[in-house]
């Protein structure tokens, strides 16, 4: 036997002996999500043990190093842990900011110190990040932001305010992008970490059109942060900032990914089959074998995608393009799954409709092609940086 | 196994996309329809194929070809997509081959089709539209079959040595079960092709089968068994034609890419004008979708996965959509000047619509992958 089925054998072995079966169920509302933190919830106790039987294997983060709480993964054997996972349906065991975003940032641009610090306690889910990026007047301009940090001995001194903050209410640290220099544009910002318990930190959550709050404003006054929170070198934060908006996007376009089977059930459950069964409204039915067409292939696109990042070759700007198309077409998923519910889906309180969620869902996604650059950023930077196009 | 070309392949890439630009390029296929060209493809270009090891790039090595995959094959096609060229080796070294390898009628055919001595037509489609109903009739008669009934867009029908021809020995047209596949020589007594000249200057026939009268060796696996080896056809069929596809639509790309960086207007580059850099790079994502379909299918079928049909109707139905789109976008982008015979796009949009057709178009296939969804 071959290592990799070897390894695959194992795994399989050791997910069905220890992932819950109540792990292996969709993931139904915002409660069944783990996000760990300080002040962890969960809707449910095997939330916890998943998490902590997976982190203790390093699998939250199967390919970060074991030094940092990895599971030191090839990436060969990254990918036979992730169809596994997939073939029982078990469930992401942490949702986090910290693996998706700052991880490999911190990877990337840390210091031997801040690595040593912070990513053991995000392979574990132990403390909860938020991301400081946009500003009132810097949305898809990003690098116009105005938040400032102004050295104070060993110091930085943060005055400003962030907004579209995901999370900021629940979260124990935030990576933080600040001007400390007013004369450059991009080589005038640089990359901070500091804890959300800081004095000056407040936050105000912001109601959405889905009726949740899950961003925040964020308001910094006189906010201390030690210089040795800086990642990366003073005003080079754009570098860092640019990398990590790649893996945004990466995570962005994962809502691509998601399982048809829930759209398809509702569908079949609202106008019925027929004898040949197939769905009995046919125009609804072709709508969405389209759909599931264009979603089967980006399937195959976010696999090739993950494969050639691996293997060291993707093109910079390819999440770009992931996030395009898997924010689109998810967008597309929520509104064919309202069409396929009609009015059993648009009641927004009671039980029959467990209080709007399906409704609140399809609102939020209307966020997905804005969030982390809005579709029109992103087909900007595939013309430029991956057709080459000139620029005006 | 990753999804991407491996070192092997990728050198195999290199090799056709040198071979057939310099061998077929788009001026090729310009000169055989200027020329009214009876044949459809140029049998010098087949010889050369046949001197590359294409033609039996998929024979198992036992039979005299190289043993390679869908992945292989896919490269190729791609690449004659890329450049239009004309040939029969969709039909003849991919899809021929998928159905013949394995069976005792293949004995006969795979080695010449390896040798570039054996042209192949696939007569499966009835209809206007591809569909899963057959109706011509292959009857029992002495030690082997009467076949009769009609087929068409049997591309290469009217000049191919072998035609595969699927046919209901049982049953009625609905079925699915009672299908025997046939491999016979086009010189059968009773089978008559009436060529006829398409949209993208290639050539189709539609065939006669009357009373054609065939032996038991003309059998393609098992009596009844036919959906066997059609599945194996079909199913490499609709890779190739996607992998055609996509090629076709990356040319026609291309193309418009280096038009957008080259014309200018307002005293500028058309390229530089955010509305047509945001189509642009919308067509290129979609391609990169349909290119990861093509290879997952491709990948798929090569390890003989039970999920590679689902995924060859992906395939197909998302190369069919990202063609389709690339060849609109290519002409608008070229403005009048795509519209031009003189402009070599629109035989791009010509042979599309061809291979969109081909083996089932994008709703066809779309409709396979809901019922595989069960709805």
């Amino acid at each position: 036997m071959s290592d990799i089925t070897q390894f695959r054998a194992d795994t399989r072995a050791w997910l069905e002996e220890n992932c819950p079966p109540s792990m292996r169920e969709p993931v139904r509302s915002d409660k069944d999500v783990t996000w760990g933190g300080r002040n962890p919830t969960y809707a449910n106790p095997d939330q916890k043990l998943w998490l902590d039987r997976m982190a203790e294997r390093g699998w939250t983060v199967p390919d970060w190093p074991t030094a940092y709480g990895g599971g030191g993964l090839a990436p060969a054997e990254a990918k036979v842990l992730r169809e596994e996972m997939a073939a029982i349906n078990a469930r992401n065991p942490l949702y986090s900011f910290g693996i998706s975003m700052l991880g490999p940032a911190l990877l990337k641009y840390g210091t031997e110190e801040q690595k040593q610090e912070h990513l053991p306690k995000i392979a574990r889910g132990e403390i909860r990040w938020c991301q400081g990026y946009s500003e009132p007047g810097a949305g898809s301009d990003l690098a116009g932001l105005q938040t400032s940090a102004v050295p104070d001995g060993d110091d930085f001194i943060v005055n400003g305010q962030k907004v579209w903050t995901s999370y900021a209410d629940k979260a124990d640290w935030i990576f933080c992008l600040v001007r400390t220099d007013r004369t450059c544009k991009q080589a005038g910002i640089s990359f901070l970490l500091f804890d959300m318990a800081s004095p000056g930190v407040t936050t105000r959550p912001i109601k959405l059109i889905s009726g949740n709050s899950p961003f925040c404003e964020t308001f910094f006054d006189d906010v201390r942060v030690p210089k040795a929170n800086l990642v990366g070198e003073l005003n080079r934060g754009w570098d860092v900032a640019k990398y990590l908006l790649g893996h945004e996007r990466e995570m962005i376009s994962g809502m691509g990914l998601t399982s048809d089977r829930p759209l398809i059930d509702r569908a079949v459950e609202t106008v019925g089959l027929d004898a040949q069964g197939r769905l009995a409204d046919p125009m609804l039915r072709a709508a969405i074998a389209t759909f599931d067409v264009r979603a089967r292939a980006f399937a195959a696109m976010s696999e090739r995608f993950r494969d050639e990042l691996k293997a060291n070759r993707a093109h910079p700007a390819q999440p770009s393009m992931m996030k395009y198309v898997g924010t689109e077409l998810n967008k597309t998923r929520h509104e064919l799954t309202m069409a396929a519910g009609g009015s059993d889906l648009i009641e927004w309180e009671g039980a029959d409709s467990n209080d709007g969620a399906t409704a609140r869902a399809w609102l939020r996604t209307k966020a997905n092609s804005i969030e982390g650059g809005t579709s029109e950023i992103q087909l900007n930077i595939v013309a430029r940086r991956i057709l080459d196009l000139p620029t005006q | 196994m990753p999804l991407f070309l491996n070192e092997d392949q990728t050198m195999l890439a290199d090799t056709a996309r040198e071979f057939l630009n310099e061998a077929a390029p788009v001026a090729h296929l310009r000169a055989l329809r200027d020329a009214d060209d009876p044949t459809g493809f140029d049998r010098d270009l087949w010889a050369k194929f046949a001197e590359m090891g294409f033609t039996g790039m998929m024979v198992p090595e036992s039979a005299g070809g190289l043993g390679l995959g869908h992945v292989e094959a896919g490269i190729v096609l791609e690449e004659i997509g890329r450049n239009l060229s004309p040939s029969p080796f969709l039909a003849t070294s991919v899809a021929a081959v998928a159905a013949l390898t394995g069976t005792t009628a293949g004995e006969r055919w795979l080695c010449e089709i390896a040798a570039g001595r054996t042209v192949a037509a696939l007569a499966i489609d009835e209809r206007a539209k591809h569909g899963d109903s057959i109706a011509l009739k292959a009857e029992r008669a002495g030690n082997g079959f009467r076949l009769s009934g009609t087929k068409q867009f049997v591309a290469h029908g009217h000049v191919a040595d072998l035609i595969l021809v699927v046919a209901r020995t049982a049953g009625s047209a609905e079925d699915k079960d009672g299908l025997t596949l046939f491999a016979l020589s086009a010189d059968t007594p009773g089978l008559t092709a009436d060529p006829r000249r398409l949209v993208d200057s290639s050539i189709a026939a539609r065939l006669t089968f009357d009373n054609v009268m065939v032996d038991g060796d003309a059998v393609v696996g098992a009596v009844d068994d036919g959906s066997t080896p059609l599945g194996r056809l079909l199913s490499a069929a609709r890779t190739g034609a996607a992998a055609e596809s996509l090629g076709l639509g990356d040319g026609a790309a291309t193309r418009t890419l280096d038009y957008l960086r080259q014309r200018k207007q307002f005293g500028q580059t058309i390229g530089s004008f955010q509305a047509l850099q945001h189509r642009a790079a919308h067509l290129y994502a979609e391609l990169e979708v349909a290119r990861a379909a093509v290879l997952k299918a491709q990948q798929l079928l090569d390890e003989a996965h039970p999920d590679a049909d689902l995924a060859v109707s992906v395939a197909k139905a998302m190369a069919g959509m990202a063609a389709t789109l690339s060849v609109q976008e290519a002409v608008q982008m070229h403005g009048g000047i795509g519209m031009t015979d003189a402009a070599d796009i629109g035989f791009f949009m010509k042979r599309a619509r061809v291979l969109t057709e081909m083996f089932g178009d994008i709703g066809y296939h779309s409709d396979r992958v809901a019922r595989a969804g069960g709805y």
